[in-house]
């Protein structure tokens, strides 16, 4: 009976080829559009240290001043200042805490002759590495002690190793950073979690890459240029170790749901604490965010693409509309034959799975143009400049996403005609043939 | 008279009218949102830096020594710089218009006063407004004696101690509403700032949806850090060699630094803009496949509408009806179901609208949208159903007596 159904079908869209080309190019359309913002969003709302995320929290204390002006009132960044990361790192009262920083230098070539190059990295502190399981090739990281004598050493990313030394290891020999010889000690293996969720999220957090890291304290000392927001209040300088000036992300590992909730009490007493000294005019509030939160709360994923996202939602509910009145319209248009089948014996069943199997036709065979059309999409989306471009790839679940979305949206479109239609009277209609 | 008959056909398809108006609407409220996202950014893009943008050419230099002064290191740059044919001045600054590159400090207008807004601060050497080309349009420019470095090297206190400001008229008309600000004292950092100039205009190195993307204030401090930017004027034609000269006279200078963002400002501006370019391309073509794929669906269901009334068509043509009445008829019932449509999506223009702006940093929807799109939804109906209407009109009489 289905293959009848089918052969049916067929015969019915190749009467009415123009109109059945429209539907699947609209089907494809919406299914395209969608399927490639889906599938962009998809890949940057992944986590970017599977298995390590839930153990990694922020906290966040906000420094500020009370709020002057309404537009003052905004979430706080999580900087800390340089005293209250200093703070947090000497009660070490997480398994593992980390202060950290983005940094830009000009690195020296080895190469007589050429020209210094600038290169972006990150100033950390010693847990850093095993916090975030970065992967080394080689060597390792450094120590607390290295921390305090302001060791001037440092750990490449394979890419920056590769730029200096070639095929050779590496480890133990000097680079120049600015003006200062560092020592490098561990090479990781080309380490680019995405986002780079440690950094100051803004729109460069997809696609920035960090090529070196070196100790926070010694980059302090030897005043490093630092990248990122650096924000002040009050007066008494603009000093970066004041407290108050906010630049400094923090980040702590607590491997239980109870050690976080201990490490919120923790901060907030550091918080009144602190307000007896009469800093932090803000009510308490400790802020802990595990990584998935973070990235949500500060909104990694940039508002534009968002956007984009609800945009192709919106034109594919537009063109399912489209399609949904056009099956209507043509189910109806053949009152005619339905009755006379009707009549013959068929039942309300037949005629919807009859009229079921047309609008899946339809509808699968938009999906196939809606899946090209999303490669089509995600290639183009490859070719725009922004850092999060290189992640939107089709995978393996996508692919199968799209199907479904295609056969969920022809059926559910293809439902209300063939549900309307195979209520026709069959004598009303017979009679006015 | 004429309408009721109409009325009454509509209703009988009243799913298929319903899905249409649906269609729509959602499209005219989708249309008009985009049409205004599209309008504002492009307004933004085009926004005036109040620099001569065809005539500057930028460089950023960034020395690795630190032995040597910055301040004198700049000048012998400069005056190297000047030597090349074809540049007519140049400058040393630490900020441009959309370099992204921003200082940014809250400005009272007591001392100790809580600050009323931020503005960005522009620093450079002498003669940093005639290369940029801002226009006075009051007060004076920087006295020799005005100048002093920013000191980086204590926490850029030079802003503690700078005595001269010239502000944007924006700035000024925000800080004293109605009053003239020239002779005014500004508190950018701990001490009085007077403001002797106003520009017309100055847009800040980052942009934002505020108001205050002209805040901004010209400080004689001298840039003193080894990282600091290069602006040369010359011909427009003659920006490309003048670039490239500048950079071999740098690096002949001293090899041993880091030149980057080699740049005309076209350039600065349009890689400033390129997410907002790629996006305005993609609304673009969002509201053109809205459109096309709701005359696509018009079309197609009158298609099938005159298909199904050709006999009723060739009735009215056999009763007396012209080629005109039919086509006029297929028309005017479009013009019901897209006004319809229009009066939802209005409505639901709004009520997007209103969701956009809670989520994402939208502006109000301004109202010249709403109009626009519904004319833009009738054109598009009629267009869309010119064919059908008139292969309709075409239908002889005797249709009629043949039956369906």
């Amino acid at each position: 009976m289905f293959n009848y159904y089918a052969a049916i079908a067929l015969r019915s869209l190749r009467q009415t080829k123009g109109l059945t080309a429209l539907m699947i190019l609209v089907i494809g359309l919406g299914i395209g559009a969608s399927m490639t913002m889906i599938t962009v969003f998809h890949a940057m709302s992944g986590d970017p240290l599977p298995g390590r995320s839930a153990t990694l929290y922020v906290p966040v204390i906000d420094a500020r001043p009370l709020a002057t002006s309404k537009n003052d009132a905004s979430l706080p960044g999580g900087n800390l200042t340089w005293p209250d990361a200093q703070a947090l790192l000497r009660a070490a009262r997480a398994d593992r805490q980390a202060a950290m920083t983005g940094g830009s230098v000009p690195v020296r070539s080895t190469h007589a002759g050429e020209s210094p190059f600038y290169e972006t990295g990150h100033y950390v502190t010693s847990d850093f590495f095993g916090m975030f399981g970065a992967p080394f090739r080689a060597g390792a990281g450094w120590s607390a002690e290295d921390d305090q004598q302001r060791a001037r050493v440092v750990v490449l990313n394979s890419g920056l190793k590769r730029k200096l030394f070639g095929d050779a290891s590496g480890i133990g020999r000097i680079v120049r950073l600015k003006n200062t010889d560092f020592r490098v000690i561990g090479v990781v293996d080309d380490w680019h979690p995405q986002p780079t969720f440690y950094a100051q999220l803004d729109n460069r957090a997809f696609g920035r890459s960090d090529e070196f890291f070196l100790p926070l304290q010694t980059a302090m000392d030897l005043g490093l240029d630092f990248n990122g927001r650096f924000s002040c209040w009050g007066d008494g300088g603009d000093g970066r170790s004041s407290d108050h000036c906010s630049w400094l992300q923090f980040w702590v590992q607590l491997d239980s749901p109870a050690k976080a909730r201990a490490y919120r009490d923790f901060l907030a007493d550091y918080w009144r604490q602190q307000q007896a000294h009469g800093r932090f005019p803000r009510p308490v509030d400790p802020g802990l965010y595990d990584l998935m939160s973070w990235l949500a709360n500060q909104h990694v994923i940039p508002d534009d693409l968002r956007l984009q996202l609800s945009l192709s939602l919106g034109f594919l509910a537009v063109c399912m509309l489209n399609v949904v009145g056009l099956l209507l319209a043509r189910f109806l248009r053949r009152a005619g034959e339905i009755s006379v089948r009707r009549a013959l014996g068929a039942r309300r069943r037949d005629i919807f799975l009859q009229l079921g199997v047309e609008a899946s036709v339809i509808g699968l065979t938009g999906g196939v143009l809606g899946l090209l059309l999303a490669c089509a999409g995600l290639w183009s989306v490859r070719q725009r400049p922004d850092g999060y471009a290189q992640l939107a790839h089709l995978d393996m679940s996508m692919l199968l996403g799209t199907f479904v979305l295609a056969v969920i949206a022809s059926v559910l479109a293809g439902l209300l005609p063939a549900w309307r239609a195979c209520h026709i009277t069959p004598a009303l209609q017979l009679k006015t043939q | 008279m004429r309408r009721s008959p109409m009325l009454a056909s509509l209703t009988r398809h009243k799913l298929t009218v319903m899905l249409l108006v649906l269609q729509v609407a959602f499209t005219c409220a989708i249309v008009c949102n985009v049409a205004s996202m599209i309008g504002h950014r492009t307004a933004q893009m085009h926004e005036a830096s109040g620099v001569a943008e065809d005539e500057l050419v930028t460089l950023e230099s960034i020395s690795v020594d630190e032995h040597d002064d910055p301040l004198v290191r700049h000048n012998s740059d400069l005056a190297a710089l000047r030597q090349i044919p074809g540049v007519i001045s140049a400058v040393a600054v630490d900020a441009l218009p959309l370099n992204s590159n921003n200082w940014s400090n809250g400005i009272a207008t007591r001392p100790a006063g809580n600050p009323a807004l931020t503005a960005t601060a522009f620093n450079g050497t002498p003669g940093e407004r005639q290369t940029l080309g801002l226009r006075l349009i009051a007060g004076r420019d920087f006295l020799p004696d005005e100048y002093m470095p920013i000191d980086s090297a204590h926490d850029w206190s030079g802003i503690n101690h700078v005595a001269a400001t010239i502000v944007t008229r924006a700035l000024a008309e925000q800080l004293f509403p109605g009053q003239d600000p020239l002779g005014k004292l500004i508190y950018p950092g701990d001490g009085p700032v007077r403001i002797v100039g106003v520009v017309d205009h100055l847009l800040r190195p980052t942009l934002d949806e505020s108001a205050g993307n002209e805040y901004s204030t010209l400080l004689p401090l001298l840039p003193d850090t080894g990282n600091v930017t290069y602006v040369l004027r010359t011909d427009p034609n003659e920006r490309e060699r003048v670039l490239k000269q500048a950079t071999d006279v740098l690096t002949r200078l001293d090899n041993n630094r880091v030149l980057r963002h080699a740049q005309t400002f076209e350039q600065l501006r349009a890689d400033y803009f390129s997410r907002d370019r790629s996006m305005i391309g993609l609304l673009l073509a969002a509201a053109g496949a809205l459109l096309l794929v709701t005359a696509a669906g018009i079309a197609g269901l009158a298609s099938f509408w005159v298909q199904q009334r050709k006999q009723a068509i060739g009735i009215r043509r056999a009763v007396g009806a012209t080629r005109d009445n039919i086509l006029h008829y297929f028309q005017l019932e479009n013009f019901l179901i897209v006004s319809g449509g229009v009066v939802l999506g209005v409505v639901l223009a709004f009520v997007l609208n209103l969701e956009l702006m809670q989520r994402y940093t939208m502006q109000r929807l301004p109202w010249i949208y709403l109009p626009m799109g519904a004319i833009a939804l009738w054109l598009l109906g009629q267009l869309a159903v010119l064919g059908p209407a008139l292969r309709a009109a075409a239908v002889p009489p005797v249709v009629a007596t043949r039956g369906g």
